[in-house]
This record gives structure tokens, C-alpha cells and sequence, in this order.
């Protein structure tokens, strides 16, 4: 995973609430057995016009010109600006793939889902919780601007728009250092491995049927 | 001793090591594979050559992909094909326990896991996917994790979590007649919102739920997700313990003593506090339909449809706006008075044995009405589809008109052959109608399995309770 470093990118609104994960990469392209390539597909049903399939060449499809992302300045999207329960439903970690293959790092929100919330860390994507009255507030601004961008610094947990105003956010210490150290959760917790053998061996001894 | 929630002891039960912040290493007893959300992360292992912690835990099956006819031809999509072929490949590679498409055992694999025991009390149960809840019916912490979660299990046999609140859904009092497990749970979703329970793990308590069978009890714990929480848990009971005992993953002999005996303990204690309690009265609950694109979008069979013109929050008003249109309703309009194109009876929220009988009870000596094009039953396992054929439940389905099929997820996500054309209209026991999630442009409608069943015998929504 790449280390998450500071950066000023297009905000890219999405006025709507519950955002499932099957709108944001329907099911016909999880049948992937990759990790990569979901970009193209983000959002597809409302992305595009006529149906889509794995392995179809996407430049010769209908594009929805009124979707959102199809507009310029938001095609080079960086930072997604959504409603409560973004990425409620289906834990297809393929979501995320999906919105980090496209080019977010970043999703704003009033709420998430919880699994989507989680995964989002594991592929480098950050997930924002902010109040409905500073989402209103961005909401207000991105409308009022063209090529409305944000600068996301992790490290000291700010938000800063052009005009200089900053907003704090909360993440938790261990997902915040392990975004910032592009480090991967299995070998920091292979680092305990000692301790789930001498848990296992208390384990089993008590209930050894789940052996 | 403080008085424990369930949740909290059987979190309690499973912490490997705990930081200061309160992040815990949890271990995991069982982890449940498909064939959608593992082929990543059995590739991760690969390339970081990491072995599998603890092999005897997974317990793989095919469900998403597969076929739901002419099985024995095998799968003609080959994008699906590869992905079946990958997880037999890898299950082979790896040595793992896994039901083969063809496999008697085979099925979805939340309602595989409980018919087989590998699902037990107490336990730590996780899948690459959500409605992995379904497993807290037997007073186990189980939840939906992602792929890179999946790989994590797979090299760890642990998960660094936090953990959730507490809440308490207490039914109180009993159901009415006709009123069924999916009604409970609808009208819980339709009463806390799908946001109400993200960040709590729930507990569903009260006569209503005490009263359930150990399948009514998966319908409701499944569907925790479209709540919002990742699980949803209900105290063990008789009625759990009885249900496991003999089963082929279950425990015997001396050892079956013993974990009964631990078993008893899974339950709330007395005086324990819920960051939040939600009560509802059991008698006030009608059969549920969803009207529109979310779970919460919810009425009882006999109300209209709302109107955006009465709700007074912008964004809510709009969502409901929205949600008419792409579902072709009026404002207003009387839910049982809409008529339906197909219908789906099946999925891991309504499709084992007790699901099946209460269809085929109101499908029994009925036809599928003229307007509906196509009225399915998909059996959950091999298994269910095996004992539906010994009682005569296929016969009353194929003889009211009704498709009989192969096991697995079929129409409730549409991965397969099975789906919805646009602007087509389902009844459906599954648990999610988003849009698109039966087929682009299709429009579902979650019900019961006799709702399903009467939406397909008099054509349009029908009160299952006023049927003789
Ligand atoms: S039946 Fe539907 S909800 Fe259940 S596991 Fe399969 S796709 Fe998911």
C-alpha cells in the first residue's frame, strides 16, 4: 500500500443518501478475480446510458453526460462528497477498489456504512466523518465554485479549502499511522504471532471441539 | 461480576491481545468462503508466501455464480466459470474443506453453515460477506468482512476490531397469526432507519424472537445488516441447543456435554446496560412490503405508499421522490393494489425448509396468476432442496406453476442467468432492494415467503393474514 501523503485535489459531489455498494460497482463485475481495473465501472449504472458487462471496451459506450462524473472538472476527481450511510449493503471490498481505481483518496461524508468504512482503510482510501452542518456547508461552497478543491493533511487531521478556513476530522491512531506507513495489518499482526499460539493453546483446552 | 450483554461476553471470550485504545486482536473460530470475495486474497497469500493459520476453519462453498438449471452442464458464463474454477483450485491447493457445485452440501453459504454445524454457539464466525450476521442467531458473533479482511483471517485466524455498542431490539408480547420473522425484521428496519444500528452490534430479545424457530431466527439476525449493524446476535436457548445436536460439525459424546454446558451461559445477564434500547409491540406488526429502493423504505401490506409532498426534510423528500420514480409508484397509491411481474422465493434471508412450507402452503391448490411472467423457488442447499422433494413441496410449487431450481443465490443478486429486465417488477424474500439489484432497472418489492407466494397466485400484494 502506498503511504497516504498530503495532497489538494477536485471535490466531486454526491447529493444523495445510502449510497449502497451495489450502485457503486454493480455485481456483474465482481466476477473478477482481481483486484484492479474497477475504474472504468465505478458507478456504472448511472455512469452510463445502455448496459454494461465485463469485458466490454467502456470508451464505445453510451456515457451518461448529466452523471456527475462524467463532467469536467469531476472526471479528475480526487475527493468524493457524499451524504449518511455511504456505502451501505454488500461488503464487496470491490467499492473501494473501485472509487481508488477511479482516483478518490478521499470520501467526505455525514455517515458511513461499517464494513465499507473498514475497508476503506485497507486500500488507502481515507473515509471522513463530518457533521451534516459542515457537509451542508462544503455542499454550499462546491456549488458556488468551479474546480472546487480541498487540501486533506493526515497527519495533522485538517481539511483546508483555498481561502485558507480549515476543518479538524477524527481518525483513530492505529488506521492513521498505518495509512500514513503505507503498512499492511497482516505482518504488524503477524509481529503477535507468539500470543495466538498461547491463546489457541488455553483455547482448545477449554472448548476442544472447535479444534 | 458486572452484569455482561452476550455480545460482550462472547467478545470477551475471543480477545487475543487488547491495546490501550481499546483495538483489539479477536480470534476467529470459523471463517465461511465464497467464490466472489476470496480469489484476492487467496492471491495475497501467494504472493507474500504466507501460509493459511488454521485450515480447519474455513469451511469454502460456491453460491454467488453458479447455475440455478441444467447444472450438470456445467457454467456457460466463463467469467463466472473462472471464478468457480478458482475457488475449487485454490480449496484444492490449500487442502480446505469445500462443497463443489455439485455436491449434495452445496449451497448458500449462510444457510450451509448452521445445517451442517459448523456454525456453533459461542463462536467467532466471519465471510466476505454481509449477511454474515445471519450465523448470531446461534448466539455467535458473526459478521461480513472484506477481501482484504478475508486474507487477514486466512494468515492470522484473527481480525483487529473494535468494538461496537451495545444495542437491545426488544419485540414485545407476541406476533399475529400469518406474521412471520421477515415481518419482525422489516418493521424493525422500517422503525430504526438502515443507518439506525452502524456502529452497534444488536441484540434481538423478547417473546416475539424467543418464540421464532432457529430458521425464523436466521431470517431476522440476516438481515441485521439492512440496519445498519455489522451483527445482530439472539441469546441460546433450547431451542438453539436442539437444533445443533447431531449435526455433521457439531460436537459429540463427552464434548457435547461439556459445550452445552458452556452453551447455557450465552445469554444477557440480568441488569446489563444497552447503549440503546428499541421496543416494539409484537400484536402492532402487519406482514411488511417494501415500497422502495432501501430496506427502510417499508410499509405494512395495508398503507399507501408515502408522499414526498408530507416530509418536511429536503434530503428525505427527495430520496422518496427518487425511490418513486425509478420503483414506477404513485405517491398515495395502496400497496396491495400493485401488481407484480415476477417473483423470487429464495436467498440467504427465506429460502430453508420452514421458508419453502409456508409458500407452498398458500401456493398449494392455487395457480400463479396470468400477469405474472415468472414465479421461482431456490432452494437455500442440496439439502433443503432434498427434504422440500421428500415432503411433496416441489410437486404443490410445480403444479401451481411455479419453477422449481438448483441451490444457491440466484435472483437475489442477479450474478447469474436469473434476473429482472428493466422496468420489471419482483416480489422477493431476499433482503436488499437497491436499485439494480435484481437486474438493472428491475424493481423489488421484499416480502415473506407466503407474501411471495400470494403476490404470485392472486397476481398483486395480498394480506396473507385474511387468506383461509
Ligand atoms: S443470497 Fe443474496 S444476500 Fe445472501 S449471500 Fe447470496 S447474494 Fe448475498
Amino acid at each position: 500500500m502506498n503511504k497516504f501523503q498530503k495532497f489538494t485535489g477536485i471535490v466531486a459531489p454526491m447529493d444523495r443518501a445510502n449510497v449502497d455498494t451495489d450502485a457503486i460497482i454493480p455485481k456483474q463485475y465482481l466476477k473478477s478475480i482481481k483486484r484492479t481495473g474497477f475504474g472504468p465501472n465505478l458507478f456504472d449504472d448511472w455512469r452510463y446510458l445502455d448496459s454494461g458487462e465485463p469485458g466490454m471496451d467502456n470508451n464505445e459506450r453510451r456515457v451518461n453526460p448529466d452523471f456527475v462524473l462524467n463532467k469536467t472538472p469531476y472526471k479528475y476527481a480526487q475527493i468524493l462528497l457524499a451524504r449518511e450511510n455511504f456505502g451501505c449493503g454488500s461488503s464487496r471490498e470491490h467499492a473501494v477498489w473501485a472509487l481508488t481505481d477511479f482516483g478518490f483518496k478521499v470520501v467526505i461524508a455525514t455517515g458511513f456504512a461499517d464494513i465499507f468504512f473498514n475497508n476503506s482503510f485497507k486500500s488507502g482510501l481515507l473515509p471522513i466523518v463530518l457533521n451534516s452542518t459542515v457537509v451542508d456547508q462544503l455542499f454550499e461552497e462546491l456549488e458556488d465554485h468551479e474546480d472546487y478543491q480541498l487540501s486533506i493533511d493526515l497527519e495533522n487531521q485538517l481539511i483546508s479549502n483555498s481561502a485558507g478556513a480549515q476543518i479538524p476530522f477524527e481518525v483513530d491512531e492505529f488506521r492513521k499511522h498505518c495509512l500514513l506507513n503505507g503498512l499492511d495489518d497482516i505482518g504488524l499482526t503477524l509481529q503477535h504471532a507468539d500470543q495466538i499460539k498461547s491463546f489457541e493453546q488455553q483455547y482448545y483446552q477449554q472448548s476442544p471441539w472447535l479444534k | 461480576m458486572a452484569a455482561l450483554t452476550l455480545y460482550d461476553k462472547v467478545w470477551q471470550q475471543h480477545i487475543v491481545r487488547q491495546e490501550e485504545d481499546g483495538t483489539a486482536l479477536l480470534y476467529i473460530d470459523r471463517h465461511l468462503v465464497h467464490e466472489v470475495t476470496s480469489p484476492q486474497a487467496f492471491e495475497g497469500l501467494h504472493m507474500n508466501n504466507r501460509p493459511l493459520w488454521r485450515k480447519e476453519s474455513i469451511l469454502a462453498v460456491p453460491d454467488h455464480n453458479v447455475p440455478t438449471t441444467d447444472r450438470h452442464q456445467g457454467i456457460s458464463d466463463p467469467v463466472a466459470k473462472l471464478q468457480v474454477d478458482t475457488l475449487d483450485q485454490n480449496c484444492n491447493s490449500f487442502g480446505l474443506t469445500e462443497f463443489k457445485m455439485n455436491d449434495i452440501r452445496q449451497g448458500i453459504v449462510h444457510v450451509i453453515g448452521p445445517e451442517q454445524g459448523a456454525t456453533l454457539p459461542g463462536m467467532t464466525v466471519v465471510c466476505g460477506d454481509s449477511h454474515t450476521s445471519t450465523h448470531g442467531a446461534f448466539a455467535a458473533l458473526a459478521f461480513g468482512i472484506g477481501t482484504s479482511e478475508v486474507e487477514h483471517v486466512m494468515a492470522t485466524q484473527c481480525l483487529i476490531q473494535k468494538k461496537s455498542k451495545n444495542m437491545r431490539v426488544t419485540i414485545e408480547g407476541p406476533v399475529g397469526n400469518g406474521v412471520t420473522a421477515k415481518d419482525i425484521v422489516l418493521a424493525i428496519i422500517g422503525k430504526i432507519g438502515t443507518a439506525g444500528g452502524t456502529g452497534y452490534t444488536i441484540e434481538f430479545a423478547g417473546e416475539a424472537i424467543q418464540n421464532l424457530s432457529m430458521e425464523g431466527r436466521m431470517t431476522v439476525c440476516n438481515m441485521t445488516i439492512e440496519a445498519g449493524a455489522r451483527a445482530g446476535l439472539i441469546g441460546c436457548d433450547q431451542t438453539t441447543i436442539d437444533y445443533v445436536k447431531g449435526r455433521p460439525f457439531a460436537p459429540a459424546a463427552a464434548d457435547w456435554d461439556n459445550a452445552v454446558s458452556q452453551w447455557h451461559e450465552l445469554h444477557t445477564d440480568d441488569g446489563a446496560v444497552f447503549d440503546r434500547e428499541v421496543t416494539i409491540k409484537g400484536d402492532s406488526i402487519e406482514p411488511q412490503v417494501s415500497w422502495g429502493t432501501s430496506p427502510e423504505m417499508v410499509i405494512s401490506i395495508n398503507d399507501t405508499v408515502p408522499n414526498p409532498a408530507n416530509e418536511t426534510d429536503s434530503v428525505k423528500a427527495d430520496g422518496i421522490q427518487k425511490a418513486l420514480e425509478y420503483m414506477g409508484l404513485d405517491a398515495d397509491a395502496a400497496i396491495n393494489e400493485v401488481f407484480v411481474d415476477k417473483v423470487f422465493i429464495g436467498s440467504c434471508t427465506n429460502s430453508r425448509i420452514e421458508d419453502l412450507r409456508s409458500a407452498a402452503d398458500v401456493a398449494k391448490g392455487r395457480q400463479v396468476a396470468d400477469n405474472v411472467k415468472l414465479a421461482m423457488v431456490v432452494p437455500g442447499s442440496g439439502l433443503v432442496k432434498q427434504q422440500a422433494e421428500q415432503e411433496g413441496l416441489d410437486k404443490i410449487f410445480i403444479e401451481a406453476g411455479f419453477e422449481w431450481r438448483e441451490p444457491g443465490c440466484s435472483m437475489c443478486l442477479a450474478m447469474n442467468a436469473d434476473r429482472l429486465e428493466s422496468g420489471e417488477r419482483c416480489a422477493s424474500t431476499s433482503n436488499r432492494n437497491f436499485e439494480g439489484r435484481q437486474g438493472q432497472g428491475g424493481r423489488t418489492h421484499l416480502v415473506s415467503p407466503a407474501m411471495a407466494a400470494a403476490a404470485a397466485v392472486f397476481g398483486h400484494f395480498t394480506d396473507v393474514t385474511k387468506l383461509n
